[in-house]
């Protein structure tokens, strides 16, 4: 472990996967709760254009495309807000287009060789330069302030766009920042993750934390765990086992869900054999409903007819019987209105 | 009486083709206001227009007495709407969906400051579910989201909350819930636009009936008026197959103050 440590590339990858895996699944979130889970994809299909362009005219691949990314990225939202039927094609032409052009302007640069077509498809550690670096940790830290200060929002468009809209936040403007941060998040994770896999990142650990998070900020609190381990786990394996750094760290990621997903499977299970239905009643509880409350763990039970009701999905769990002394504090006059 | 809502020979629609056309109202402070009307009458992209949802293609909208263009308040008017969007790809409590409805009174870049969750608390409160706040909303009955859905509306502290089909999909027990939470808001003085099939389960709060019907209004007035024309209404039209909508709402037998068939 300490010899991995001690090359220089693979600190510089470590790094690296450590901004990815945080940031992706943070930017991840919103485009899994837009339902829009293949945009990042065709980013990346876009930003390998952008890379080709960078080699042919020398210049550096990572801007070329972070531009190519971002001028796709505000085309699909000014498109998406405009074109009711033909977005969906639109979206596809602009995916192809820019994956079919990265491809024949590369093979024109100076070193357009296959395998160097694969690293950027792939992934390579070995790739990622010292200067890249610090631009690196520049955008990630960029993304996840701007994610941060606009997350509310950004959940409220995503959640409910129409809503959003009648009520006056800026829906247009926030779709367009969430696909800027998407596309530079693709420019960031392109050279470790590689553009065909990007996308895994922003998804699979969002995939893998709603397997179990009940709300939406543990779920995007554990999908950058998960994106975490995935990223430098996959870095770290893919050493020894001498793999491409994206197929890894896609493979650790789908791996932990896959083990989330048996593990909650079988907690369910467990669960649904000692968990006991009250008898069904119309009466809703709640803090006026006239019956007694009792604070249990991190619910509320309600004394009903001498039992403990606790509200559960939409219906409600039998919590036992009430000693006779609380049961005795209940108003009898309650009763009649429960039935 | 305030003027809240008014609307001159309007047409709403989307793209260039009108759906709702040179349609006239007048909605002041308190009412509580119905509007009825058949499948594609027209009546859900009335509301979309007064929310700016969709285009205004002739005519004016007037909210608070300013051209609605000019609103910069728009969370003014709350809307609750039909579809439900909650059980959603993404897992959010209650509590997190009616933050969300707190953001238009925070500016830009504001966040949740104390007084914000005090009044996201409160109006889980008023919706009877202040003790399911922390509950993730695709576990709760269709019912109970429904009034997340209110909640959400209700922490931007509107001064008029429009609702599409509150009660569709809402079995009797929860509708009776539901009508409690809306007689609650008209005490706190909220007017109330409400685009229903069951105009029973509203069980005696409105006080005005609009009737929409091939993109216009086709009646008008209070609810004993309306028990009164209704007949004469869904003969005046011509398409037959809108009339069962319109004979169907059951508690308009009996008049609107009495109380609503089904209650058990």
């Amino acid at each position: 472990m300490t010899e991995i440590l001690s090359l220089d590339f693979m600190q510089r990858a470590l790094v690296a996967a450590l901004l990815v895996g945080l940031v992706a699944p943070m930017v991840g979130i919103f485009v899994v709760q837009r339902r829009m889970s293949l945009i990042g994809d065709g980013m990346g299909h876009v930003a390998l254009a952008g890379v080709a362009i960078g080699l042919v005219t020398d210049q550096s691949p990572g801007l070329t495309a972070l531009v190519a990314a971002v001028i796709a990225a505000v085309a699909i939202e000014l498109l998406r807000a405009r074109g009711r039927t033909n977005g969906d094609v639109a979206l596809a032409i602009i995916f192809y287009g820019g994956i079919a052009a990265g491809v024949v302007i590369i093979s024109q640069a100076p070193d357009g060789t296959p395998a160097n077509l694969v690293k950027y498809l792939f992934g390579s550690i070995l790739t990622v330069r010292e200067s890249d670096l610090v631009v690196f940790a520049v955008l990630a830290v960029v993304i996840a302030a701007t994610t941060w200060v606009l997350k509310p929002r950004l959940f409220a468009v995503a959640n409910d766009e129409e809503y959003a809209r009648a009520v006056g936040l800026p829906v247009l403007a926030l779709n367009i920042v969430l696909a800027v941060l998407t596309a530079t998040t693709v420019v960031i994770a392109m050279r470790i993750v590689g553009l065909l896999l990007i996308s895994a990142l922003m998804i699979v650990p969002n995939a893998a934390a709603q397997l179990f998070s009940r709300s939406f900020g543990s779920g995007l609190r554990w999908a950058m765990v998960l994106g975490l381990v995935s990223a430098v786990g996959g870095v770290l394996a893919s050493y020894p086992l001498n793999t491409p750094s994206g197929g890894t760290i896609v493979l650790v990621a789908v791996g932990l869900f896959v083990v989330i997903a048996v593990a909650m499977s079988l907690r369910e299970r467990l669960r649904a054999r000692r968990h006991d239905m009250a008898e069904r009643h119309d009466h809703e509880h709640g803090p006026d409903c006239g019956h007694e409350g009792i604070p249990h763990g991190d619910h509320i039970d309600y004394v009903h007819d001498g039992h403990l009701h606790a509200a559960h999905q939409s219906h409600y769990d039998e919590h036992g019987e009430v000693a006779a002394a609380a049961a005795a504090t209940t108003k009898p006059a309650e009763e009649d209105a429960t039935r | 009486m305030t003027t809240v809502i008014e609307l001159k020979d309007a047409s709403f629609g989307y793209g260039e083709r009108p759906i709702v056309t040179d349609t006239s109202l007048a909605i002041t402070r308190g009412e509580v206001v119905v509007v009825l009307g058949a499948n594609a009458s027209g009546k859900s992209t009335l509301m979309k227009g007064i929310l700016g949802l969709n285009n205004l293609l002739s005519g004016t909208v007037t909210l608070f007495g300013e051209p609605a263009d000019d609103v910069s308040d728009r969370a003014r008017i709350g809307y609750v709407p039909q579809r439900h969007t909650l059980s959603a790809s993404v897992r959010a409590t209650a509590e997190e969906i009616v933050e969300s409805g707190r953001l238009p009174r925070l500016g830009w870049l504001g966040r949740l400051g104390a007084t914000d969750r005090q009044i996201v608390c409160r109006s889980l409160d008023l919706v009877g579910l202040a003790d399911r706040s922390g509950t993730e909303v695709s576990t709760l009955s269709g019912g109970q989201q429904r009034r997340v859905l209110i909640a959400r509306a209700l922490a931007g502290q509107p001064d008029v909350l429009i609702m599409d089909e509150p009660t569709a999909g809402v079995d009797v027990v929860n509708q009776h819930v539901l009508a409690d939470v809306l007689g609650r808001l008209v005490e706190r003085d909220v007017t109330l636009v409400i685009v229903t099939h069951e105009l029973g389960a509203l069980e005696g709060l409105p006080t005005r009936i609009i009737v929409v019907d091939g993109g216009r209004i086709a009646f008008d007035g209070d609810p004993d008026r309306y028990a009164a024309a209704r007949d004469s209404v869904h003969h005046d039209h011509d398409s037959h197959h809108h009339d069962l909508e319109l004979a169907q709402p059951p508690a308009m037998a009996h008049g609107p103050f009495d109380p609503p068939a089904g209650t058990p």
